[in-house]
């Protein structure tokens, strides 16, 4: 955030006005990348300091057209996903699979969700039972449970929005993440899991709950008139 | 960095309420060096990246923790363990030189553009608090300066 950076006030520092997790703006663009890149070194050559300067360029949206073209690879049905989430979980992994083979085909062999070294349906399955039962041990003698859980959850999480990554057209980081925790048996199984963490009585878990599974965006606020100072 | 008004009304509240926790440093350290041609530059991330064979983040102390990752390293081995929640990955998943930008850096060498790419490269977990990181933040300033390096790229999530 720029207002964080003018209070620390570092020798040299380039604002960009991407969205967090795209410090370059735009993957895939090696010329959007290169003159980022540019504007950052070039401020090595600053005469005096402390520098903070604006990057003015904006990185490109998706066209209306190409939003038009995404479209849900899965039907959640919410009823369903209640009375049986593993199941749900299961078919709607089913359903995902080929694309996110295919997006593992367009990436070079190349994934993010491998971690926890869990395949999609023991990932899921794993989150099930701990919803169930807050006594499921972690899945590996080796892995401690709190980790366990962040591991699992980032690998199904990258598994969805890689498989979701393959479908035509370009989207949006926005819609994609509307589409896992709106539209997906996973983002339900996350918001019960989160729910499962914040009644567990390790506070690592707990915080687990708190702080990782779902992002402040989807979350609901915390009540009190100090829950964002305990945050 | 991003905008602060691109995020919900709580998360901007709670990222407000950060700015009190920032640390007041003593001085201000200001370096000129050698033109950019000449620099040896290195990367530092807060993004929580590492290769895929290395030991994922975790919570504690063990945040506090760096990976170092080889300056001939394949962009395409490295995976992301970091805490936080509330950033984009998508980018990532498609290319990690939206967040490390390795092969972007290589061309700049390569045409001469900087000087030489460090040997070693590291990540930190950007979620890690601020006290626990400064042992972290001078024994990576140490590797640095054995590595010859004099200029530093820091790319935030």
């Amino acid at each position: 955030m720029r207002e964080h950076t003018a209070a620390i006030r570092p020798p040299r520092a380039l604002w960009v006005p991407f969205i967090l997790g795209r410090p370059l703006g735009v993957p895939n663009d090696p010329a959007f990348q290169r003159r980022v890149l540019l504007a950052a070194l070039q401020l090595l050559e600053a005469p005096a300091g402390p520098v903070l300067e604006d990057y003015s360029e904006e990185a490109p949206q998706p066209g209306e057209e190409a939003s038009e073209g995404f479209a849900c690879p899965v039907r959640f049905a919410p009823a369903q996903a209640k009375d049986d989430l593993a199941g749900a979980l299961q078919r709607e992994i089913a359903t995902l699979a080929p694309w996110y083979d295919m997006a593992k085909v367009k990436q070079r062999g190349r994934s993010t969700a491998t971690l926890s070294g869990l395949t999609a349906g023991e990932m899921a399955a794993f989150i099930a039972r701990f919803i169930n039962d807050a006594a499921t041990p972690s899945y590996r003698d080796d892995v401690s449970l709190p980790l366990a859980l962040r591991l699992v959850t980032q690998d199904l999480k990258a598994w969805y929005l890689e498989a979701a990554s393959a479908q035509p057209g370009a989207r949006a980081a926005l819609e994609a993440r509307n589409w896992f925790w709106h539209d997906t048996a996973a983002g339900q199984a996350f918001l019960r899991l989160r729910d499962a963490c914040l009644a567990h009585p390790d506070d690592t878990i707990k915080g687990i709950g708190a702080r990782s599974l779902v992002p402040l965006a989807i979350a609901p606020r915390p009540e009190g008139s100090d829950a964002l100072r305990r945050y | 960095m991003a905008r602060l008004a691109d995020l919900g009304e709580w998360e901007q509240e709670l990222l407000l309420q950060m700015l009190d926790e920032i640390p007041a440093y003593s001085g201000q350290p200001w370096q000129s060096g050698a033109p950019l041609a000449q620099r040896r530059v290195a990367l530092l991330t807060t993004s929580g990246i590492h290769r895929h064979d290395d030991h994922a983040y975790s919570d504690g102390a063990v945040a506090n923790e760096y990976r170092v990752i080889p300056g001939d390293v394949n962009a395409d081995e490295l995976v992301m363990s970091h805490l936080s929640s509330n950033f984009d990955r998508t980018g990532f998943q498609q290319d990690t030189n939206v967040v490390f930008p390795i092969d972007r850096l290589r061309e700049l060498a390569t045409e001469g553009v900087i000087g030489s790419l460090a040997a070693f490269h590291y990540a930190v977990m950007g979620a890690a608090r601020l006290p626990g990181l400064e042992a972290t933040a001078r024994q990576i300033a140490k590797l640095l300066k054995q590595d010859s390096v004099d200029a530093v790229l820091l790319t935030p999530v």
